[in-house]
């Protein structure tokens, strides 16, 4: 994933760019996997490595598909972002160890979703459960940012126009 | 796009499982990993595949932009319409115990309801931002 991303910054040219993208989020995907993850997995296998590429090449259908080479080095960008991951390393040194037992994100309201999710609703799949029941009001809130991002775009570009010929 | 003979059969030997296998998705989410939003995603996925090789005039001739427009709406709709439908029966905003006899039964139902109007938007979104992106092609 490294490599990827090392790739994308690295090139000029935005068709490779957009289809290293995909990769990196085909990469993500099986990261996603690896962590038992799966419906995270399935997402991020479907809309960031197939329609986000997709809609990328086809903005790119429409704009140039190289970018303007700039000065080769900028100091001020790369010494902020290299600070950034240096907090951002240093801050996530003592963050408890993965899906250790104590962790406050486990203590919560997690496992009460865990024991009583497929009682109370029915559904065995706990990630549905807890997205569609127990979390309704942000999938509705999901929902409808979605909906709002598709009537934005409508009322900017609208449906697009077909060239008759 | 018109002399791609392979690409034309394969696709159209690949859409109708990319269609089956988005509604299996849609369907089956409260047991295995999916839901509406992964379901929504390939439909919209299996639209797309559709316009890239066969031209996006005669997939907006199949899925016309009126329809996408109205499915968009109508996902938004049906879920806050079950949050609604609970408010109604009187239990809290998209508290869906009340919707059957049984809260249990109620809560599937419910989730199910949500989830489909999850997959409804988000398909419609996804074909009509490939609409709008890929029009003048």
């Amino acid at each position: 994933m490294a490599v990827t991303a090392l790739a994308i910054a690295s090139t000029w040219s935005l068709f490779a760019a957009a289809m290293l993208f995909g990769i990196f989020s085909l990469l993500s995907a099986a990261v996603f996997v690896v962590l038992d993850a799966v419906d995270v997995a399935f997402t991020e296998a479907a809309v960031g490595a197939g329609i986000s590429t997709i809609l990328m090449l086809a903005t790119l259908a429409r704009t140039n598909a190289r970018e303007r080479p700039g000065p080769r080095l900028r100091v001020v960008p790369l010494a902020l972002s290299a600070g950034l991951v240096a907090l951002l390393v240093w801050a996530s040194s003592d963050r408890p160890r993965f899906a250790a037992p104590g962790a406050p994100a486990n203590l919560h309201v997690a496992p009460r979703y865990l024991e009583r999710g497929p009682v109370e609703t029915g559904v065995p799949n706990v990630v549905t459960a807890v997205l569609a029941s127990y979390r309704g009001y942000d999938t509705l809130g999901e929902v409808t940012v979605i909906f709002t991002a598709g009537a934005g775009v409508l009322a900017l570009l609208g449906f697009g126009r077909i060239r008759r010929d | 796009m018109q002399h791609h003979i392979v690409l034309k059969v394969a696709a159209k030997l690949l859409l109708p499982f990319i269609l089956l296998f988005a509604l299996y998705v849609q369907f089956h989410g409260d047991f295995g990993p999916g839901g509406g939003f992964q379901a929504g995603v390939i439909f919209g996925a299996g639209v797309i595949l559709y316009a890239l090789v066969f031209g996006v005039a005669h997939a907006r001739a199949v899925v016309t932009p009126g329809v996408v427009r109205t499915v968009a709406a109508l996902g938004v709709l049906l879920f806050t319409g079950v949050g609604v439908a609970s408010l109604l029966l009187g239990a809290n905003f998209l508290d869906y115990g009340v919707l059957a006899a049984q809260p249990v039964a109620g809560q599937h139902l419910g989730i199910i309801l949500v989830e489909l109007g999850v997959g409804l938007t988000v398909t419609a979104v996804m074909i009509l931002l490939f609409y709008a992106f890929a029009g003048e092609g």
